[in-house]
């Protein structure tokens, strides 16, 4: 699909066309596409170094890609009036930004304020939300996540899980269209990732949208309505989880899930 | 020698009026070098050259010339362009120029060394511009710079000294006009330099206590 015809057609939650990215001569993405519909969860796996975590940056324009679109429902991330090549001010970005919810594998907390004071931060003071209901709102996440006791602690205090869970929490405060999960269990000692999981796993129950960057291959294979295997900055596979793990179609795809041992 | 102190004990109005003056230049000072030498950080971090380059300039000039010099140029050359203050005003506006410099090369060095972690997730959830600064990213360079800040703050105090030149009624001027009157030379200047003493006491332990609630924080 071009961008052209993006544009008409009715829009999905999150939609990549043919994503471009470059580092010096290093070809990150290479012509990248993939659709998030509205209330599914869509799990990339990948090789590192395959260009996972670049994706979801340049998906929130955290890394402004070199070539190729992304539309978060109607709205076109970069360039105002969707296809036109005026870019977007700073505001403007912002605006669109605080409408994707993510969740990053080292957590990046806001260390200088309480767990809860993360939680209200950016819905009072971007989303412009009155103090009591962002209160209100983060009080039923954290008791959601299991961390209520935990409202008033530093997030240098807490464990990789507890730290993950409040990442996740604050990304929902912001009653996000879609959610973005960049390896949110990589950086968890062992025992903590089921912790972490089971909250992504009721989250993917319950209809939210999700993109998820992970090699938690269980998790993909049971939450995941669609697996998109990345290599090199390309998709090589976009299916079920069903047909990718019993069946995949590449060689590459064979040998990752080989090196993973989960066929 | 208990002469010579009991005399100064006499006078010990004139001392602790010249105490207030140096606590008071060293506080306002700090407080108003530290918001100007935020805004300076600021201007020293854009990307735009225009604004960083003449921004570098000033602080490098403050960081390059003695506060002796300053001091002078502040009280004797700029009545010569049309601006008069008074001695004390002279000398605050000596300490804030000067250390708004040092103060903003703190803060930008604390700001490079900030894990851009915290920074990429403000932005992720909407953040930008001033808000960034404020609510993000100036509260962590803050709590970072503070050990820095108070070591600053140290440096002031002593600053304040150099102001009996331009007849600022501080501690040193205090004790040295206390001295001249009654020629008690050692008595005089051992009160002084135990109250620079224990005001810098004052400062650590200040900075110890905030370094805890800091410590937490990061």
């Amino acid at each position: 699909m071009n961008v052209e015809s993006a544009i008409r057609s009715p829009a999905p939650a999150l939609r990549i066309i043919g994503l471009t990215k470059s580092f010096a001569d290093n070809v990150v993405l290479d012509g990248v596409s993939l659709t998030v519909n509205k209330g599914k969860t869509v799990c990339i796996l990948g090789p590192s170094g395959s260009g996972k975590s670049t994706l979801l940056r340049c998906v929130n324009w955290l890394e402004q890609p070199d070539q190729g679109a992304v539309f978060l429902g109607a709205t076109r991330l970069g360039f105002r009036n969707n296809g036109s090549a005026i870019s977007m001010s700073a505001r403007e970005l912002a605006r669109v930004r605080a409408r994707i919810g993510m969740v990053f594998q080292h957590f990046n907390l806001w260390p200088h304020l309480t767990v809860l004071e993360n939680l209200i931060e950016a819905p009072v003071h971007v989303l412009r939300k009155p103090p009591t209901e962002a209160v209100k709102l983060a009080e039923q996440l954290l008791d959601r996540v299991g961390l209520i006791e935990k409202r008033d602690a530093f997030p240098g205090r807490l464990s990789g899980g507890q730290k993950q869970r409040v990442g996740i929490a604050r990304a929902l405060a912001m009653e996000p269209e879609v959610l973005l999960f960049d390896e949110p269990t990589s950086a968890l000692d062992p025992e903590t990732v089921g912790e972490v999981i089971a909250v992504m796993r009721d989250l993917s129950a319950e209809g939210r949208t999700m993109l998820v960057v992970t090699h938690e291959m269980q998790f993909a294979r049971e939450t995941a309505d669609e697996i998109v295997f990345l290599d090199r900055g390309r998709v090589v596979e976009a299916s079920s989880p069903q047909s990718f793990f019993t069946e995949p179609r590449t060689e590459r795809a064979r040998q990752f899930l080989q090196r993973y041992s989960v066929r | 020698m208990i002469r010579e102190f009991s005399i100064v004990f006499q006078n010990a109005d004139r001392l602790l009026a010249g105490l207030a003056n140096t606590v008071l230049l060293a506080a306002f000072g700090l407080l108003l070098a530290l918001v100007l030498g935020g805004l300076l950080s600021v201007l020293l971090m854009s990307e735009s050259k225009s604004v960083a380059l003449p921004a570098r300039a000033l602080v490098d000039a403050m960081r390059c010339i003695p506060f002796l010099l300053l001091a002078y140029l502040v009280y004797y050359a700029l009545p010569s362009i049309g601006l008069n203050f008074d001695n004390w005003t002279s000398g605050l506006l000596a300490i804030v120029i000067y250390n708004a410099g040092y103060m903003a090369e703190i803060l930008r060095g604390v700001w490079m060394q900030l894990p851009t972690e915290t920074i990429d997730a403000a932005t992720a959830f909407g953040f930008h511009g001033r808000r960034l600064f404020m609510r993000i990213i100036l509260p962590q360079v803050v709590l970072t710079a503070i050990p820095m800040i108070g070591n600053q703050a140290i440096q002031v105090i002593k600053d304040t000294a150099f102001l009996m030149i331009i007849a600022v009624p501080e501690l040193t001027h205090a004790a040295s006009s206390i001295q001249s009157k009654y020629y008690v030379p050692f008595a005089a200047f051992i009160c002084a330099v135990a109250l620079y003493w224990a005001m810098c006491g004052v400062i650590e332990f200040a900075v110890h206590r905030v370094e805890k609630i800091a410590d937490a924080r990061r």
